[in-house]
């Protein structure tokens, strides 16, 4: 009997560390592959006023990311889940209901048909999407040598960087939650001449932060280009963060919502437990368990 | 049911429906006066949570459906209809798609308790046999859940598979168009997934019914695996087990809450927040985590249709535990070369699943091929062979002498102390 025990030690040593070594060296062979490839750059982390329990959109940056928005990414990306009303939603850019009203009739929309059976244009309303930059998908092709450039609505939740082990469990503790819009600026400010020896197709910019670094998009912002108002340094790293908050804020309108009603949740949970663990106390007094 | 009084009913109306229908009584004699171990530790409220989630899921289930449409133009826009335009649409969403995942959370720990103190062994095979049906129609409640809001890994996770039963000879391709209602994943698969998740969580909740009603006629199983003899060994379940179900069912929430309101979309993929695309295959397609360790093993195998016969046999061989396990002895508190063999097998799913979420190339493949090969071992040569060698710790005549020597362990070194 203690022979076979002292065997069986043995073997649950061993296939610990068997298993032990398969993983390291497995990670190991895997990292070292990953830094040869083209893997994108990891983005920087940012600094965003809606990250973690306590955080909330800064309406000041939505405005600016919606202006950026408006003014460059609007040429070519629709953005047709996001109605003109939206933009007067309380947690969201805070745009009075007059300008709301006033931003959607500057678009003209396509409605109909009417009475004779045509469709026309109008001015928008507050209850209409933002009407998509072409008519369709092979319109924007054509019209764009090729490349899609995809809808916005859902974007920032639609990108993201995988950090990879540690750090993944421990964003769920930081929340941190805000890859998509670090990958979007990181994106905007990542356009750079191609490294020596790198040739990209035809119509094709280099961005380091793009999986496969030939980005179809040409470099959309330069300092200066979008007017800000409001003394905010009118740079492609601000331009950047702002129209990356806006999208955030397009993907996730409830967030503002989400976050103070999770905190009060939070509370009566722990509340709740607190009471539950005396009463369980009380019941078990005088019980031996 | 020795030592408790027999439901009474109280007043007019309860005895006049105890006559016709005596539901009163059987309330009564299963959920209050019910005599549950009293050394049960918090190991054992995790059927209570696994209870309260499949209620959490199915209600806001069926208030997403009301506001769902399962047709791939219209499905994904739905569901960014749901968590804009639906007031509090995003917290039935974001409630139902992370208790998903915490549902499974819940019930991989109620198997591991299962596993650690051997509540599979006789007499509660059918009960343990009970449970792993419950987990199969989970995965395929989950799967076809995670189908239905339509993005890019929605799709491609139905594709893969479905596709695995191309796998199999001759019958394959037939049955792959034949679960697709079509020649690839479309608008049919899409319809039928739909109704199809509609449809099972009702069958959990029947097979949780036969499930309690299992557990009720074996009784359940303690931290000794002795069983309870007389009145000293339980108490009654309510309030006992009760209240510490509703304790524990609190700090679960706590954790669950963390999820849904402040990092809704950790658990999820990005990829799948763009509409699915069947001419674009994603970089990367992995599925939700609580299926990457049975998704290693599916891609550890060279062989698809043995790949395949891996997948499923990872799940199925867990109805075989209670054979496959040849020791007398359930809890492994007495059994320590088990305790440790289990452990490394815990350690070896947490393993499989990092590596199910990974590239399949290199190092990683050689590594969950390793755990695979434990995974299949631990089941078909360690479980029998151990209860043949292993010399067991000698175990207490009765639940309360084992709570007893517990107790005078503890006061003895520092004075009275409850």
């Amino acid at each position: 009997m203690t022979l076979s025990r002292i065997i069986m030690s043995r073997i649950i040593v061993r296939s610990a560390a068997a298993l032990a070594v398969a993983l390291v060296f497995s990670v190991v062979v895997v990292q070292a592959a990953r830094a040869q490839d083209s893997e994108p750059e990891a983005p920087t982390r940012q600094h965003w006023s809606f990250h973690g329990a306590f955080g909330s959109y800064d309406p000041a940056q939505l405005q600016r990311g919606f202006k950026v928005y408006k003014e460059v990414c609007s040429n070519c990306h629709s953005l047709k889940l996001i109605a003109f009303r939206n933009l007067a939603d309380p947690g969201g850019p805070d745009f009075s209901e007059a300008q709301a009203q006033a931003i959607a009739s500057g678009y003209q929309v396509t409605d109909g048909p009417n009475d004779q059976g045509q469709m026309f244009q109008r001015p928008g309303r507050l209850a209409d999407a933002f009407p998509p930059p072409f008519a369709n998908d092979n319109a924007a092709r054509a019209a764009l040598g090729g490349a899609l450039p995809p809808d916005m609505s859902v974007l920032a939740k639609a990108r993201g960087y995988e950090w990879g082990f540690p750090w993944f469990i421990l964003d769920a503790f930081t929340q941190y939650q805000e890859d998509g819009p670090d990958y979007i600026h990181a994106l905007m400010t990542g356009y750079t001449d191609p490294p020596k020896g790198v040739t990209l197709p035809p119509g094709a910019q280099y961005n380091k932060y793009f999986l496969g670094h030939a980005i179809g998009m040409p470099k959309p912002l330069s300092d200066g280009q979008v007017e800000y108002t409001d003394g905010t340094p009118a740079t492609v790293d601000q331009y950047g963060r702002d129209v990356a908050a806006f999208l955030m804020w397009a993907a996730e309108p409830s967030l503002d919502a989400r976050h103070r009603l999770g905190f009060q949740v939070m509370i009566y949970l722990i509340v709740l437990a607190g009471l539950l663990y005396f009463t369980k106390k009380k019941v078990w007094y005088d019980v031996a368990h | 049911m020795s030592g408790h009084a027999t439901y009474q009913p109280q007043n007019g109306f309860m005895k006049w429906l105890e006559r016709r229908l005596p539901i009163g009584g059987l309330v009564y004699s299963s959920f209050i006066a019910y005599p549950t171990p009293r050394n049960l530790n918090y190991w054992w409220t995790f059927g209570g949570i696994l209870t309260f989630m499949l209620g959490v899921q199915i209600v806001t289930g069926i208030v997403l459906a009301m506001h769902y449409t399962p047709h791939v133009d219209y499905a994904f826009n739905s569901v960014e209809g749901i968590m804009r335009d639906v007031p509090f649409g995003w917290l039935l969403r974001y409630v139902h798609a992370n208790g998903a995942a915490f549902f499974f959370a819940a019930v991989y720990m109620h198997m591991a308790r299962g596993m650690y103190y051997g509540s599979y062994k006789e007499p509660r095979e059918v009960l343990w046999i009970l449970g792993v049906i419950l987990f199969l129609l989970m995965v395929a409640t989950g799967f076809m859940g995670y189908v239905l809001p339509w993005g890019q890994m929605s799709f491609w996770a139905a594709t893969v598979i479905t596709n695995l039963f191309s796998a199999i000879p001759l019958v394959g391709d037939p049955i792959v168009s034949w679960l697709w209602g079509g020649f690839a994943v479309g608008d049919p698969t899409l319809n039928r997934f739909f109704s199809l998740h509609y449809l099972l969580p009702f069958v959990i909740a029947g097979v949780v019914v036969l499930h309690i009603w299992a557990l009720h006629v074996v009784g359940q199983n303690n931290p000794t695996g002795v069983d309870a003899k007389d009145e000293k060994d339980t108490v009654a379940f309510t309030p006992y087990a009760t209240v510490k179900d509703a304790f524990f069912v609190s700090l679960f929430c706590i954790v669950y809450a963390w999820f849904v309101f402040f990092i809704p979309n950790y658990l999820g993929h990005s990829d799948n927040y763009i509409m699915a695309n069947p001419g674009q295959t994603p970089n990367h397609i992995v599925p939700e985590w609580y299926y990457l360790p049975f998704y290693a093993i599916l891609r550890a195998i060279p062989n698809k249709l043995a790949g395949v016969c891996a997948l499923g046999g990872a799940i199925v061989v867990l109805a075989f535990l209670p054979w496959l396990d040849t020791s007398r002895v359930r809890s492994a508190n007495y059994r320590p070369l088990y305790r440790q063999f289990l452990y490394i097998f815990f350690a070896a799913v947490v393993g499989l699943g990092y590596l199910g979420s990974q590239e399949p190339t290199g190092g990683y493949v050689i590594a969950a091929r390793l755990l695979t090969i434990y995974y299949f071992g631990f089941f078909f040569v360690i479980l029998p062979l151990l209860g043949l060698l292993e010399t067991t710790k000698p175990l207490p005549n009765s639940i309360s002498e084992s709570i007893l020597s517990k107790s005078a362990a503890a006061s003895s070194p520092s004075g009275a102390k409850v």
